[in-house]
Formats: structure tokens, C-alpha cells, sequence
């Protein structure tokens, strides 16, 4: 036994070093008497981005053959690789943007903000390889917690209050339903570990109009609660637009990037083991012959995505229609958990790396804005492209790239997942997401119109002058939604690698 | 010996009886108290299952479980009084400035 635990230690340092630095700066920053808090702050914060730059170094060094660790609570493979590095990097990203962010910095335990923002990172590294329904269970509870407590932040902001208030309710309301199914799951197969209870499905006869066919139903559908509630799937979607609008703005794109990223890697790692025969037929859900499980999840796609960007038309509020926009990328993704065949997980997966651009350069272009006027109100907008010509360019291109045109990074992404689609005969499926796309121009093109079209409401025509920082960072975000439409081949053939999930 | 089915049900009418009162209850010091009656009917279920299999991985479970509830309690209680200082309420239909 101890010997398992000696031999797993050495693929396992990238996570041991996350969790320490979290460990060590919690320490440090409890340790600091209150009135020193707010001038050590920033401090604690470079220590922190220190230990994720640190910790991405050793990624390549964790063991690329696909491996178990610790007896089999957690995989190691190309895929969990894969999300490891979009997390991490948007962690940086995260944490740079935090430095930058003017709301963040009235805060005065500001330390202890980028102390769980490693806390986070950590327990979506462990989502992306856990292959145990305790190491799941675990994962989520560490992303959760901690994700409830930066989101409720801005401690006097009501509005941030009320954010965490209805995340927490929300969140361990939905972790109680998955943990109800995991209940139910080990009852039917005897077993907490994903590669046993494949072969508990495997062996065992579920027949429909038996008992135990309807049990293992519910089960399931039960921990579909746990991982929509993560990824923001409607019907699980209530707490996501709230907590988008009272979280601090760079907690909100921590959330919509890199918590549904881990979401997404957790869900597509327990269907693909549990459901799926390596040696049969990928693309067939082989161990329940008798449901079309796709047929569901095909469904949640298209009213995740159609309630996402159909609310989004009559959003106000910037930070609320991302909010809801991400809802409806997350309909798009789960169109390649329906096909679940190589295509479709290697589109997913490609699509994340895009939504990364996109997605965080206009968080970052709503957030420099909101600094400098105050406001994240769609009518704050007007005219902002004659005020702030450069940002203004920016914040287009990330919005034509979220809607999915050509010739930006959004298209390719879209058109990956499409083709995976209409290749396995869900053709109305990628009917159904075009016409999305259209209705999603609409409410960008609100965007667009304020900016371009319109005067400023008080007639304030003065230019708005950003530092130097806001503006190489946005055009750092431009550069590769651009190249990353035109030149995409790395990219495709870095996804197709990465779609390896370990299987015994 | 009591069959283990009379454990399941015991469980199953705990859990439904946390779910309505999440889904009915307005006061948020009780939602979290009915989060926590789920969280029992799950170990319940766990403790159940693992002595009718003889497998102790399910009871190895419900300590997890146990902790993680304790953890999610703390910070769902500090949010609640952190709201209270904002708004003096802890009735989540007057917590209402975020919507649609």
C-alpha cells in the first residue's frame, strides 16, 4: 500500500506544488496583522503566480504514458494534460488581470483573494484526473468552496453578498443530489472506482422495465445534476447569471473559463470510462444499450444553448450577458459530449483553447472599462469607439469571434464542433446551432451598434486614456483570435493528441 | 438483521424531505439546514449499501462527506452573516437585486 503511494508521488508534484503554494501563503497571510494586510497584498499575490509559473514548468515532466496514481484515484493522461494547462494558464491570466483590476484592490485582505485562487486551481487539476467517485466528489467540493467564498469577495458590496449566498445554496443543493446518485451507483455496482463500474454495467444485465434499470437511470441523472450545475447546463444553470454579475469581474472569468473547462473534463472522462467499451465500438455508449443516452445529452445541448443566447437578447448589463453568453458556449461544447467519438472530444477540447481567447480578452476589455467609467451598463457604451478607439477594436473582435464568424478563431472552433456533429448524423443538432449563432449576433451586434452608432448619453465626447498595460494586453488578446483563425493546424493536431484518456 | 431496503427507504424519504424543503423553504439558515438533511440520507445510503456488500469503501465515503459538509457549512454560514451586515434579512425572496 505505502509503496503505491511512494511510486505515485513522483507524478504528482505539479499538484503537491499548488497545493503547497496555497498552503503557504494562507499561512504567511494569517500570520500578517490586519493593518499591514492591504500594502503585503500584493506580495502574496506575486508569490502565488511564482508557484502557478512553477507549477506549469513541471507539467511536462508528470508522466505523458497514460498512468494511474494512488491505487486508481487519479489518471494521468494526455487529455487531463491537456485541461492542466488550460487552467493553469488561465490562472496567470487570471491572476495578472486581478493585479490590474481597481475593484479588487479597494479590498483589504486582498492576499488571501490569490491564496484561493490557487486553492481553486488545485481542485480543478484534481477534477481533470479524477477517476474515483470520492476523488470527484472531492474535486468539485474544493473548486466549489472555494469559488463560493471569491465570489462573495467585495465583502460590502451587496451585491457580491447576495452572489455567494445564492451560489452556496445552489451548489450544495446540487452536490447533494450527485453525491444521492453516487449513493445509488456503488449500491448497483459494488464499486466507487470508474473503471469497476464500467465493468459492473458491463457484466451486469440492466433491462428496461426492471427496478434496477429505473435505480441505475436515476442514479445517473443525479450525477448529470452535479456536473451540469458545474458546467452551467440548463436546468442547472439558475445560479450562473447572478454570480457572474456580483462575483468580482476576474472571479467571473476564472469561473467561465477554467471552473467549466474542469467541469467539462470531469464530465467527459466519467461518461467516456463508464459508458464506453475501449474494445467494442467508440461512439456507441455500449455499456447501456438500452437508453440513448446521447439523445439526452443532445437535448440539454440545444436548450443550454437556445435559453442562453435567447435571455442574453434583453441583458443590460455587460457582465450578465457574458453570463449568459457563456451558458449558450456551454450548449456548443456539449454538442461534442453527444458525439463522444475521438472527432467530437478533439473539437471540444479545441474549443476551449479558443473560448480561452475570446472569452477572456472580453472579460478583460468589460473590466478595463469598468475601472475607468464605472460602470459595466450597456448605455455606458455609446460611443466608446470614437473615446477608446483601440479597446473598443478589441472588444469587436472578441465578440465577432464569441458569435463564430470568419475569418476569427470562433469560426473554426464552431465549424470543428459542427462537422464533428453532422459526421455522427446529429445533422438537426448543428442546424440547430447555426441558428444559434444568428440569434447570438444579434444581442453582439447591440454591442457593436452602442459603440459605433451612437453618442454618449451625457454628451461626453473626451477621450478616455488607458495606461500603456490595458492596451498591450487587449492587442495581446487580438493577436491570436486572428491567427488562430487562419492558422489553426497546430492547434487541431495538438487536440487530436490530446484525446487519449486512460483505460485499463 | 433489518433488510437493507428498509434502510433505502429511510434514506430516499430523508433526501425527498431535504429536497422540498430546499425547494419550498424561503429562510436561508433553513435551506442549509435541509442541504445537510440530503447530505445524512446519502450517508445513510453509503453505510447501507456498504454493509450489505461487505465493502468498506462506502463508510470510508461518508467520512469524506461528513468533513466536506462541515467545511460547506462554515463558509455558507459566513456568507449568510455577511449579507445580514448588508441587508439585515436572511429571506432569500428579499435577496432579490440580481434577476433574470
Amino acid at each position: 500500500m505505502i509503496e503505491i503511494i511512494f511510486n505515485s508521488i513522483p507524478s504528482f508534484w505539479p499538484e503537491i506544488t499548488m497545493s503547497l503554494t496555497f498552503v503557504v501563503s494562507m499561512i504567511v497571510e494569517f500570520s500578517i496583522g490586519r493593518k499591514e494586510k492591504s500594502s503585503t497584498g500584493m506580495t502574496t499575490g506575486l508569490f502565488v503566480l511564482a508557484g502557478f509559473i512553477i507549477t506549469i514548468l513541471q507539467l511536462p515532466f508528470q508522466n505523458p504514458e497514460p498512468r494511474l496514481l494512488f491505487g486508481t484515484m487519479y489518471s494521468v493522461d494526455p487529455f487531463a494534460m491537456f485541461f492542466k494547462y488550460l487552467i493553469l494558464a488561465t490562472g496567470i491570466v487570471i491572476i495578472v488581470f486581478s493585479m490590474q483590476s481597481a475593484e479588487l484592490r479597494k479590498q483589504r485582505a486582498i492576499g488571501e483573494f490569490y491564496s484561493f485562487i490557487a486553492a481553486m486551481t488545485f481542485g480543478m487539476m484534481l477534477m481533470t484526473g479524477a477517476s474515483h467517485l470520492l476523488m470527484i466528489y472531492l474535486a468539485i467540493e474544493v473548486v466549489s468552496i472555494s469559488s463560493f467564498i471569491l465570489s462573495g469577495f467585495s465583502k460590502s458590496l451587496h451585491r457580491s453578498s447576495e452572489a455567494s449566498l445564492k451560489y452556496v445554496l445552489f451548489g450544495g443543493a446540487a452536490s447533494g443530489v450527485m453525491l444521492y446518485g453516487m449513493s445509488l451507483l456503488y449500491g448497483l455496482t459494488g464499486a466507487l472506482d470508474i473503471f469497476q463500474i464500467q465493468a459492473g454495467l458491463a457484466s451486469g444485465v440492466f433491462v428496461p422495465q426492471e427496478a434496477d434499470f429505473a435505480v441505475l437511470m436515476i442514479s445517473i441523472i443525479m450525477i448529470l445534476v452535479g456536473f451540469g450545475y458545474k458546467i452551467s447546463a440548463v436546468p442547472f444553470h439558475f445560479w450562473t447569471p447572478d454570480v457572474y454579475e456580483g462575483a468580482p469581474i476576474t472571479v467571473t472569468a476564472y469561473l467561465a473559463v477554467a471552473s467549466k473547462a474542469a467541469g467539462f473534463a470531469i464530465m467527459i472522462r466519467f461518461f467516456y470510462v463508464t459508458f464506453f467499451d475501449s474494445m467494442v465500438d467508440i461512439g456507441k455508449w455500449v455499456s447501456l444499450p438500452h437508453f440513448e443516452w446521447n439523445i439526452v445529452l443532445a437535448v440539454l445541448a440545444v436548450i443550454t444553448m437556445t435559453l442562453g443566447n435567447v435571455v442574453a437578447v434583453w441583458q443590460d448589463n455587460l457582465k450578465r450577458m457574458l453570463a449568459y453568453s457563456s451558458i449558450a458556449h456551454a450548449g456548443y461544447i456539449l454538442m461534442g459530449a453527444v458525439v463522444m467519438t475521438d472527432l467530437g472530444i478533439s473539437a471540444m477540447l479545441m474549443y476551449f483553447v479558443i473560448y480561452f481567447f475570446m472569452n477572456l480578452g472580453a472579460f478583460y476589455v468589460v473590466m478595463a472599462v469598468a475601472d475607468r467609467i464605472g460602470s459595466e451598463h450597456i448605455d455606458d457604451y455609446r460611443g466608446l469607439g470614437k473615446r477608446a478607439p483601440i479597446v473598443s477594436v478589441g472588444l469587436s473582435v472578441f465578440l465577432v469571434s464569441l458569435t463564430g464568424l470568419p475569418p476569427l478563431a470562433g469560426f473554426i472552433g464552431k465549424w470543428m464542433l459542427f462537422s464533428a456533429v453532422v459526421e455522427a448524423n446529429f445533422i438537426w443538432l448543428a442546424i440547430i446551432g447555426v441558428i444559434n449563432s444568428a440569434i447570438s449576433l444579434y444581442y453582439y451586434a447591440r454591442v457593436f451598434r452602442n459603440m459605433y452608432l451612437r453618442e454618449p448619453l451625457n454628451g461626453d465626447t473626451s477621450p478616455i486614456t488607458f495606461s500603456p498595460l490595458v492596451i498591450v494586453t487587449t492587442i495581446l488578446f487580438i493577436v491570436p483570435n486572428i491567427i488562430f483563425g487562419l492558422y489553426f493546424g497546430p492547434l487541431v493536431s495538438y487536440a487530436q493528441h490530446s484525446v487519449r484518456i486512460f483505460l485499463p | 438483521m433489518i433488510p437493507v431496503h428498509y434502510y433505502l427507504i429511510l434514506s430516499a424519504v430523508m433526501f425527498i424531505t431535504g429536497v422540498v424543503g430546499v425547494l419550498t423553504r424561503r429562510n436561508a439558515i433553513i435551506i442549509f439546514m435541509c442541504i445537510e438533511l440530503m447530505l445524512n440520507s446519502v450517508n445513510l445510503t453509503f453505510v447501507a449499501f456498504s454493509s450489505y456488500l461487505g465493502n468498506e469503501a462506502g463508510q470510508m465515503f461518508v467520512f469524506f462527506v461528513m468533513a466536506v459538509a462541515a467545511a460547506e457549512a462554515a463558509v455558507g454560514l459566513a456568507i449568510v452573516i455577511a449579507l445580514f451586515r448588508n441587508k439585515q434579512t436572511v429571506n432569500i425572496n428579499e435577496v432579490n437585486i440580481l434577476k433574470w
